[in-house]
C-alpha cells in the first residue's frame, strides 16, 4: 500500500480554513477559472464605479486635431473620428455595460420572481397561461425579442433596460416556479400551513428564501447576456442614443468605415465586450458548482 | 470452520474540511462460508463503510483505505490491481444495497442487467446468460421469471426489485454476499419474506453473508455472529445467542434496552408504561472523537480511566470479545 | 374509557380520493383509493397509534384528519365541532387545537430560518404573543424538549437528526395543542436517538394531557406509546381496538401476520412464522369484496365478492373479516 500524507489529503480537502480570506483563497485554489472570471467581473465593475477617476479624458469632448489618432502617450487606446479618447470611452462605457446589466437583471428577476412563485403557488389556469406565454417569450432567442422591445419603445437607457429585462423574465420564472412547486411539497411547508400561515406568508417566508441560490447562479449568467444584448442593440443602433459611450455603438460607428484605417477603434471595444461577458460567464459557472448542493461531497 | 473472508487492521480515512474521519478506524473480523456475520450499529458507526471497503468502493476522494488487509481465500483484495479487483467485484463478494430502485438502472431490463455479469464475469454468450438470469429469478420466487426478465425496475414492486437485486448479486455464485441494510426500504411483511429468502438461499449457495443492518430484530432471527460498531471501532463480539443473552458493552446492552419489544406479543406483562431506557447524548463527530473510549462520554458506567484511554479489544469470555474497562466477567 | 368532554378528535367515514389524469389533456382516468371510509377516535390525554405498511392510506387518513389535504367526505369532529365545511379562516382556530410531527427530520425544518424563528413562528403567525414574550416562551419550550435556549440562534443543519426532531416537537407544542398528530415522528432516528423522542412524547402526553394520532410502520413503537390501534390496509381499517387486545388477540389475519413479521431481537424465542406472500395491490385498482383477499391465506369464496364491514366481536374490539 502507498504511503499516504495525511497532510496533504486534508490540505486539498479543505481542512483548517476558516476567515474570509483563506476561504477564498481555497475557493480559487479549487475553481482557477472561477476566479480569474470573479477578477474579470471586479475588474469591470470597479472601472465602471470610479470611471471619472480612471478616465484620463472626457469620454464625450470633441477634438478635430486628434480624428483617428494612434493609440500612445496621450489617447492610450488612440481616438475616434470626433477626436474623442477611446479609453476614456471604453471606461465609461463600462458605467453604462453595469447599468444596463444590473438594472435588466434585477428588473427581470423581480417580474420572474413574482411570475414564477405565483405560477407555482397558484397553479390551475393562471399557471397553465403563464407558462404557454413564457414559453412563446423563450421561443424567441434574447436578442431578438430585445429587438423587438427596443424598437417599439425608442431608444433611451430605461427603455434598453426595460427592453432585455422582459426577454429575461422567463428564465427566472422557470427556475422560481419549478422550486416553488418542489418546495411546496415539503414538510417544512405543510407545518407552516397547518400552524394556519397564509399561502402568501408562505410563499414569502418559506418558499422565496429556498430559491435564492439557483437564481444567484441564474443571475450572474444573466449579467453577460444584459450585456451582450445591450450591446449588440447598441450596435444596431436602438440601444443606447448618441453621444453616451456604448460600446455597442463605438463598434457600429467604426466597423463599416474603420476597420482598416483604423482597427484599433473595433479592436478594443470589442474585447473589452468579451472580457466582461467571458468574466460574467466564468464566474456563474464556478457559483454553479459551489453553489449547486447536489455536487458538494 | 476456516476463514473464507480475513479481514485485520482495517482502516478507512475520509479526508474532509473539518479534519480525519476515521470511518473505519482498526476493525478486523472472519468470515466462515456458509456462515452469517451481522455488523449493527447507528448511523456513523462505519459498518456501510466497512462493507464499502471490502468491495474497494470508497469514494477517492475523499476516501482512502489506509491500512489493514482483506484476505479473501487467502488473496489479500487490497494488493491486487484495480483490474483484478473488477473480477473479483460481483463475481466472488457481490452486494445488496438498501435502496433497490437506486441500484438498478431504470433504461435496462432486469434480464439484461442479470446477465451483464455474467457476460462479464462467466464468458457465456447473451442467449445463455438470458437463460442462467431467467433461471435466477425463478430462484428469488419471481412470478413468471420469463416475463418479468423483460421488464424494466420501475415496473416491478419494491419487494420484487429487492428480490431482483439478490438474483443479480448471486448469479455468479459469489463467495461473499454483502447484504447493505437489505430490507430497511420494505415493509414489514416484504422484509419477512426477503429475510426468509435471504437465509433459503445462503443455504443454498453456501456463500459467507455479511448483513449490515442497525435492526437487533433482523439480526436476531437472520445471523449466526453479530458484531457491535462505535464511532469507527468495534466494541463487541460474539454469536448471537450469547450476545442477547449476556451483552458486555454498555453500549450494546443501551441499545437492546432503547428498543420497544414488544412485551405483549411475547406473553410478557406490560411494560409499556415504562419508561424506555435512552442512551443519553449523541454520537460525537467522527473528527473529534475522545481520546479515551469513544462511548464514555455517554456512559454511565465511565470513570476516569475509560475518557483517558483507549480500552483494549479483549475476549472477555470463550468467543465473546468486547472493548471496555468495565466488563470483567 | 368513559369521560364527559368529547373526544379530541372523531373521524367518521372519511374518504380521501386522488384523481389519476393522464394524457394531453390531463382527463381523469381512474381514482387512488387513498383513504376509503375511516372511522376512528382519539380520546383526550391518549394515544391512537394507526398502523399499517406503505401505500395503506395512513399518511393520508392523517393529513386528510386535520384536513391538510382536503377530504372527499366524511366528518371531523375536534372536540364535538364539525371542522369538514369551514372556511379557511374559520378552520384558523381549530389549527391551534391541533398540529404535526413530520417523519423526516431534514425537510421538516426550513434551512434558512433559526431554530428559535422556527419555532416561535406559530405564536406569531396568531400574534399570541410580542416579540419578548414570545423569546420567552421559545426558550422555556427548548428547555423542555432538551434543548439549550442558546440553541435558539443557530440553524438547522447545526443540529443532529434527533435534536431537529425535537425542534419539530417544540413548534408542534408552541400554540398548546390538545391534539399532535405524528407521522412516523420516529422512523428516520436511530434506535437511541428513538427512545429519547418516544420518551419525550409519552413524557409531554402525561404533563400536558396530550392526545396523539401516531402513525407509524413500527409495531414495537406503536405497542409501546398507544393506548389504541388501528391497523389499516389498503384505505381501509381492517381491526381496531386497544394495543392490549391487538397484540395478544389479534383476529384479523392481516393484523396476525403483520405480527409474525416483525423481528424480534431475542433469539431464543422461536416462532411459527405466517409470511404473506405476494405484494400490497394497487390503491388504483384494488381487489374486490375483502382488499385482503389476494394475500389471506384463510380466504374463501366469499371474501372475493363481498366486502366485509367493520363489527364489534368483543367490547371495543372491532375486525372487519368475514371469517370471525
Amino acid at each position: 500500500m502507498a504511503v499516504i500524507d495525511h497532510d496533504a489529503a486534508l490540505a486539498k480537502a479543505g481542512a483548517n480554513v476558516s476567515g474570509f480570506w483563506s476561504q477564498a483563497g481555497f475557493l480559487a485554489r479549487r475553481y482557477p477559472l472561477g476566479a480569474v472570471g470573479a477578477l474579470l467581473v471586479l475588474l469591470f465593475v470597479l472601472t465602471a464605479l470610479f470611471a471619472n477617476f480612471i478616465a484620463p479624458h472626457d469620454p464625450l469632448s470633441t477634438n478635430s486635431r486628434a480624428s483617428l489618432a494612434l493609440p500612445g502617450g496621450t489617447y492610450w487606446l488612440g481616438a475616434d473620428f470626433m477626436g474623442r479618447d477611446m479609453f476614456s470611452r471604453i471606461v465609461f462605457g463600462a458605467r453604462i455595460s453595469l447599468a444596463v446589466a444590473v438594472g435588466a437583471t434585477l428588473l427581470g428577476g423581480i417580474l420572474g420572481v413574482a411570475i414564477g412563485l405565483m405560477s407555482g403557488f397558484l397553479g390551475g389556469w393562471f399557471d397553465l397561461a403563464t407558462q404557454r406565454l413564457m414559453d412563446i417569450m423563450q421561443s424567441l432567442p434574447l436578442l431578438v425579442m430585445a429587438l423587438v422591445m427596443a424598437a417599439s419603445l425608442g431608444p433611451s437607457l430605461q427603455n434598453t433596460i426595460i427592453a432585455i429585462a422582459i426577454p429575461l423574465v422567463p428564465s427566472v420564472a422557470r427556475v422560481v416556479r419549478s422550486s416553488t412547486l418542489s418546495l411546496r411539497e415539503q414538510p417544512f411547508v405543510e407545518a407552516a400551513r397547518a400552524i394556519g400561515m397564509g399561502e402568501m406568508r408562505i410563499a414569502v417566508r418559506h418558499v422565496l428564501p429556498n430559491t435564492l441560490a439557483p437564481l444567484i447562479v441564474l443571475g450572474t449568467a444573466q449579467l453577460g447576456s444584459a450585456i451582450l444584448t445591450e450591446a449588440s442593440l447598441s450596435f444596431l443602433g436602438l440601444g443606447i442614443p448618441e453621444p453616451y459611450p456604448s460600446w455597442g455603438r463605438m463598434l457600429s460607428e467604426s466597423a463599416a468605415e474603420y476597420v482598416r484605417t483604423a482597427p484599433w477603434l473595433v479592436i478594443f471595444p470589442g474585447v473589452a465586450i468579451s472580457l466582461t461577458v467571458f468574466g460574467t460567464n466564468l464566474l456563474g459557472d464556478a457559483l454553479r458548482d459551489i453553489l449547486d448542493p447536489r455536487q458538494r461531497t | 470452520m476456516s476463514s473464507l473472508l480475513e479481514v485485520s487492521d482495517l482502516g478507512t480515512w475520509f479526508y474532509t474540511r473539518q479534519g480525519i474521519v476515521k470511518a473505519v478506524d482498526g476493525v478486523d473480523f472472519e468470515v466462515a462460508a456458509g456462515e452469517t456475520l451481522a455488523i449493527v450499529g447507528e448511523s456513523g458507526c462505519g459498518k456501510s463503510m466497512t462493507a464499502l471497503s471490502l468491495m474497494r468502493l470508497i469514494p477517492d476522494p475523499p476516501g482512502r483505505i489506509v491500512s489493514g488487509s482483506i484476505r479473501l481465500a487467502g488473496r489479500d483484495l487490497l494488493k491486487i490491481s484495480e483490474e483484478e479487483m473488477r473480477d473479483v467485484r460481483g463475481n466472488e463478494i457481490s452486494m445488496i444495497f438498501q435502496e433497490p430502485m437506486t441500484s438498478l438502472n431504470p433504461v435496462m431490463t432486469i434480464g439484461k442487467q442479470i446477465s451483464e455479469s455474467l457476460i462479464l464475469h462467466r464468458d457465456m454468450d447473451r442467449k445463455q446468460a438470458m437463460k442462467r438470469a431467467i433461471e435466477m429469478l425463478d430462484l428469488v420466487r419471481i412470478p413468471e421469471p420469463a416475463q418479468r426478465a423483460k421488464e424494466y425496475p420501475h415496473q416491478l414492486s419494491g419487494g420484487m426489485r429487492q428480490r431482483a437485486m439478490i438474483a443479480m448479486a448471486l448469479a455468479c455464485n459469489p463467495k461473499v454476499l454483502i447484504a447493505d441494510e437489505p430490507t430497511t426500504a420494505l415493509d414489514v411483511t416484504i422484509q419477512a419474506q426477503i429475510l426468509e429468502l435471504i437465509v433459503e438461499l445462503q443455504r443454498e449457495f453456501s456463500a459467507a453473508v455479511i448483513l449490515i443492518t442497525h435492526d437487533l430484530g433482523v439480526v436476531a432471527e437472520t445471523a449466526h455472529r453479530v458484531i457491535v460498531m462505535y464511532a469507527g471501532r468495534k466494541v463487541e463480539e460474539a454469536s448471537v445467542g450469547e450476545l442477547f443473552a449476556r451483552p458486555l458493552h454498555p453500549y450494546t446492552t443501551g441499545l437492546m434496552n432503547s428498543i420497544p419489544r414488544l412485551d405483549l406479543m411475547r406473553g410478557q406483562t406490560d411494560r409499556s408504561a415504562e419508561r424506555l431506557q435512552e442512551i443519553p447524548g449523541i454520537v460525537p463527530p467522527l473528527f473529534d472523537l475522545p481520546t479515551g473510549c469513544a462511548f464514555a462520554p455517554r456512559c454511565s458506567k465511565a470513570d476516569d480511566k475509560c475518557r483517558a484511554e483507549r480500552p483494549a479489544y479483549e475476549e472477555k469470555q470463550p468467543g465473546h470479545w468486547a472493548a471496555c474497562w468495565h466488563t470483567n466477567g | 374509557m368513559v369521560s364527559a368532554n368529547p373526544p379530541v378528535l372523531e373521524v367518521r367515514d372519511l374518504k380521501k380520493h386522488f384523481p389519476v389524469k393522464k394524457g394531453l389533456l390531463r382527463r381523469t382516468v381512474g381514482q387512488v383509493y387513498a383513504v376509503d371510509g375511516v372511522t376512528f377516535t382519539v380520546n383526550a390525554g391518549e394515544t391512537l397509534g394507526l398502523v399499517g405498511e406503505s401505500g395503506c392510506g395512513k399518511t393520508t387518513a392523517g393529513r386528510a384528519a386535520m384536513r391538510l389535504v382536503e377530504p372527499t367526505s366524511g366528518s371531523i369532529k375536534v372536540e364535538g365541532q364539525e371542522i369538514i365545511g369551514l372556511s379557511k379562516a374559520e378552520l384558523r382556530p381549530y389549527r391551534r387545537e391541533m398540529q404535526i410531527i413530520f417523519q423526516d427530520p431534514f425537510s421538516s425544518l426550513n434551512p434558512r430560518m433559526t431554530a428559535g424563528d422556527i419555532v416561535g413562528e406559530p405564536l406569531l403567525v396568531h400574534g399570541v404573543a410580542n416579540k419578548k414574550e414570545r423569546e420567552e416562551q421559545v426558550s422555556a419550550l427548548f428547555a423542555r424538549v432538551g434543548l439549550r435556549p442558546a440553541q435558539m440562534k443557530n440553524y438547522p443543519h447545526q443540529f443532529s437528526g434527533g435534536q431537529r426532531q425535537r425542534i419539530g416537537i417544540a413548534r408542534a407544542l408552541a400554540l398548546g395543542p390538545k391534539l399532535i398528530v405524528g407521522d412516523e415522528p420516529v422512523s428516520a432516528l436511530d434506535v437511541s436517538i428513538q427512545a429519547q423522542v418516544i420518551n419525550l412524547l409519552m413524557d409531554l402526553q402525561r404533563e400536558r394531557g396530550l392526545s396523539y394520532l401516531f402513525i407509524s410502520h413500527n409495531l414495537a413503537v406503536v405497542e409501546h406509546i398507544s393506548h389504541q390501534i388501528a391497523v389499516m390496509y389498503l384505505g381501509r381499517i381492517v381491526e381496531y381496538a386497544d394495543t392490549r387486545s391487538i397484540f395478544t388477540n389479534a383476529q384479523h389475519p392481516y393484523t396476525e401476520a403483520l405480527l409474525s413479521a416483525v423481528p424480534v431481537p431475542d433469539p431464543a424465542i422461536k416462532r411459527k412464522k405466517l409470511v404473506l406472500q405476494g405484494d400490497v395491490p394497487s390503491p388504483v385498482k384494488p381487489p374486490p369484496g375483502c382488499h385482503f383477499h389476494t394475500r389471506c391465506p384463510y380466504a374463501v369464496a366469499r371474501c372475493k365478492v363481498e366486502v366485509p364491514s367493520l363489527r364489534e366481536i368483543a367490547p371495543g374490539h372491532q375486525v372487519s373479516c368475514h371469517l370471525r
